[in-house]
């Protein structure tokens, strides 16, 4: 008696408070590390960004392609160099205040200025003397391709034509932001209620590990469709907890990979309301080639050849990934991906005797580098690092040792070319084959592997400045050819499959597509009294059986 | 005099752990920003680090720190870049310390009395039961326990929700989870006392002058054995009150024990050096809290 009194206390003290249900409740992923537009970098966190911010042009939840957003409408010069944006009469904050070209001039200069440390400030060094603006050789902004013609229309100049340059244009970084609030409150500007919102919602209230509650901007330009009115987003981190608020009917959607459980991967595939679909991202090694003998391509075309992809993919990883036979994902727009080498151990081990390790005799015991976190996607890591160490053993005759380590150490070990072969992953920003390949450039961060060819990197540039999209796509192929059948700096193993769960009968608006885009706008449950009858018992005879599944 | 040194004490004590902290962290390998995909040129890089001042000497870093530390500000999250480490601590402390404290009540409101009636019934079957599931507490760790009670209790009988942290219920099977170890600990240190103070001569006195079985042992017994419960509820209490990763991870609960262990996963030095401190603050007035309840406690502990 005496401890309930005491709970009930306590639980008052720690501010616990009864809110309405939100129309919409979805397990999100990982606490965001920051709601700025600017600052950004991960998918959960962007998702909810995007909600709250809008750019010139967002993605349509149906196809992933760019549509006119805070902008009804654009044009391109002739040499498709200068972009000119009008911007819709009636776009406006969550105050109601109007949003002018002024606020997009601002937004854009913040995001490239280097007090702000965005992550992603080179998205607009396409632009013209940003990037020398960023470095410090320009002083003044009035200098930099951004033009407030007039309050409702806005120009952009960019150094060279630029396919993509829409698909960004839809990016968090370029999203118009509120410069009085951040300009009073700096860092935590984002904390700071009530917000004045660009995109479809706003802001209630943002506890850390809690919950982010956002409420429909009555003042947005298309107000009219969005169909949710209250949203929680849970910052769910383990996939077992995701599970569980799911089934008890607390989530209405789970929507990060990261969220399913491995260990029930292929339980969870049979149910109709799991859903899987194809996006941009390709699960892939590095070799370090500055190391012997990984600098000879043709040790690291052996490795190539003795991997079995088709085994990982059936054996491991279970969520209808597909074999990756090429960097770029199957379906990236306006390209097609050359064919990189298959399954050939014979050919493998004619290369390797070739290279000078006939049967693996002699071949130094080098490593392969991964991290494994408790999270669902990342467990698998160290089963494909097992299978893969099998499969050199037995096909090549080589001894690589396992080097599981911490997710920071693995990221800086990986930049310093501290390895000998590394897992990897990369997750495209936009749908354009440039999001992949230009990461291989010499002198790219993400490069990671030491590799330099500057036949690749002029192909890079030039299919970058090419306005004619066939041509361009030719001049991608040809990189990519070189990058993953001919000198081979990595070894691609499979694309990755998005999933979520929801029941398709009680939850409308979600589409898949490349890009993993679902705005929140376009989701809404259906009223209740559309419910299956039984689902409940349907679920706990689920949980049971994956339970004893578990423990056997 | 004694109580007034010892807090006294607490600032170099402090300072000893705050430079360790913020020198261990920043040494371990790898930093807040080392991520799968870097920016697009070294220029930001540079930006971002020069930003949180990472790219300055550690003992220039350390008297920044120290100077904003003196104004009671523990700096920005490196992790979480919209928040400084002190709304953090606003946001979670509360949480954790509230679970924390229901699952010292739990922890007390079950051991006590478990340990008090094994050591009396000793040699009885309910010594043996008792003392058998005292054990079983030990041993089985929370991230069993709590599973086994969201399956059961959360998913298959509807009684309490599986996770968040909303209403009073909410708070049922984490409190469980994360206090049956502790009560089983309390238990036995409660059955130990009893039986270490039971032969003593003034009870055989107290026995010998006809006081019942039950007046002797609540009465005279009872305020010596609680001795060593009370030393360990001192860490205990700091260690429940700063949060568990695995019962806030399992529940999903807001509170202090994620934030630490996901904090140095990601190496947010801040959050982390902020985080130590208040755990040692806790720890060290606790501590103190224990040594004043001896006083009350125990006629022969004196302090000068």
């Amino acid at each position: 008696m005496l401890f309930w009194c005491a709970l009930w206390v306590v639980m008052l003290l720690a501010g616990c408070r009864r809110e309405p249900r939100a129309d919409l409740v979805i397990a999100n992923g990982n606490e965001p590390e920051s709601l700025d537009p600017a600052i950004v970098t991960a998918v959960p966190d962007m998702r909810i960004t995007k909600a709250l911010f809008e750019g010139l042009a967002r993605l349509d939840g149906k196809s992933g392609r760019p549509t006119p957003g805070l902008a009804e409408r654009w044009e391109l010069s002739p040499d498709g160099r200068v972009y000119t944006f009008f911007l819709r009469t009636n776009a406006a904050w969550s105050t109601g205040a109007p949003i002018t070209s002024a606020d997009v001039l601002y937004s854009w200069l913040r995001a490239l200025s280097p007090q702000t440390a965005s992550d992603y400030a080179g998205q607009l060094f396409y632009i013209h003397n940003a990037e020398a603006f960023y470095n410090g050789k320009l002083k003044t902004p009035s200098e930099v391709g951004l033009r407030a013609l007039d309050p409702r229309t806005f120009q952009v100049e960019l150094d060279y034509p630029l396919a993509f340059f829409l698909d960004l244009c839809c990016y968090p970084t370029l999203a118009v932001v509120p410069r009085r609030i951040i300009e009073q409150f700096g860092d935590r500007w984002v904390t700071h209620l009530p917000l004045p919102c660009s995109g479809p919602y706003e802001l209630v209230d943002w506890r850390l590990n809690d919950k982010i509650r956002l409420h429909k901007n009555p003042y947005y330009w298309d107000a009219a469709n969005t169909r949710s009115s209250l949203v929680d987003l849970l910052p769910t981190a383990s996939p077992n907890t995701a599970l569980n608020l799911y089934e008890t009917g607390i989530a209405d959607v789970v929507w990060d990979k990261d969220l399913v459980p491995v260990e029930l991967m292929d339980a969870l595939m049979k149910r109709p309301d799991y859903h899987n679909f194809d996006f941009l991202g390709t699960f892939f090694y590095r070799f370090n080639v500055t190391r012997k003998p990984l600098d000879d391509p043709r040790v690291r075309q052996a490795f190539a050849l003795a991997t079995d992809k088709q085994r990982i993919v059936k054996k491991l990883t279970f969520g209808g990934e597909k074999v990756a036979a090429h960097f770029v994902p199957d379906g990236v727009a306006n390209y097609q991906s050359p064919e990189g080498p298959g399954f050939d151990p014979n050919l493998a081990r004619q290369l390797l005797a070739q290279a000078g390790f006939p049967g693996g005799q002699g071949f130094p015991h080098l490593q392969y580098m991964f991290f494994s976190a408790a999270g669902g996607g990342a467990k698998i890591q160290g089963k494909i690092a097992v299978e893969l160490q099998q499969m050199w053993r037995k096909e090549l005759g080589v001894e690589i040792q396992l080097r599981q380590i911490e997710r920071k150490v693995f990221y800086s070990s990986q930049s310093r070319l501290d390895y000998d072969l590394s897992a990897s992953s990369w997750v495209g920003d936009y749908n354009d084959a440039n999001t992949f390949l230009d990461m291989f450039a010499a002198n790219s961060g993400n490069n990671r592997t030491g590799w330099a060819n500057a036949h690749y990197d002029a192909l890079i540039l030039e299919a970058n400045q090419q306005t004619d999209l066939r041509r361009r796509a030719e001049l991608f192929r040809q990189a990519e050819t070189i990058l993953v059948a001919q000198q081979m700096p990595i070894v691609p193993i499979y694309f990755y499959a998005g999933f979520m769960y929801f029941n398709d009968l009680k939850i409308k608006g979600i589409y898949p597509n490349l890009l993993d885009e679902h705005p929140i706008q376009d989701i809404w449950k259906v009223k209740p009294g559309a419910e299956t009858p039984g689902a409940s018992t349907g679920a706990i005879a689920f949980i049971s059986a994956v339970v004893l599944k578990r423990f056997q | 005099m004694y109580f007034l040194r010892r807090l006294f004490l607490l600032v170099p004590l402090l300072l000893v752990i705050s430079f360790l902290s913020f020198v261990l962290v920043r040494v371990a390998p790898g930093g807040p920003f080392d991520r799968e995909r870097k920016p697009a040129s070294s220029e930001i890089e540079r930006q971002i680090k020069a930003k949180y001042h990472l790219d300055e000497p550690v003992w220039k870093q350390y008297a920044r720190f120290l100077a904003d530390l003196a104004r009671g500000d523990f700096g920005i999250s490196l992790q979480y870049r919209n928040h400084t480490v002190n709304d953090i601590i606003a946001q979670a402390l509360p949480v954790s310390a509230s679970l924390g404290l229901l699952a010292f009540g739990f922890a007390m409101g079950v051991g006590l009395p478990l340990g008090y009636l094994t050591a009396a019934r000793r040699g009885h079957y309910q010594d043996y039961l008792g003392s058998f599931v005292a054990v079983l507490m030990v041993c089985v760790p929370g991230f069993v326990v709590a599973p086994l009670l969201i399956m059961y209790l959360g998913i298959k009988w509807r009684l309490f929700p599986v996770a968040l942290w909303v209403s009073p219920m909410h708070a049922v099977l984490p409190v469980i989870a994360l206090g049956l170890y502790f009560a089983g600990r309390v238990a036995r240190l409660m059955r130990e006392g009893m039986l270490n103070v039971m032969p003593s001569e003034f009870i055989m006195a107290a026995r010998a002058k006809g006081l019942s079985e039950n007046a002797l042992l609540l009465k005279h017994a009872l305020p010596l054995a609680i001795l060593p419960v009370v030393s360990y509820s001192g860490p205990l209490l700091a260690d429940l009150l700063t949060g568990s990763f695995v019962i806030e991870t399992i529940f999903q609960i807001p509170g202090v024990g994620a934030f630490f262990v996901n904090g140095s996963l990601n190496r947010d030095y801040t959050l982390v050096v902020g985080l130590v401190i208040l755990y040692a603050v806790l720890l060290i007035v606790l501590n103190l809290l224990v040594d004043l309840i001896y006083v009350l406690l125990d006629p022969r502990v004196k302090y000068d």
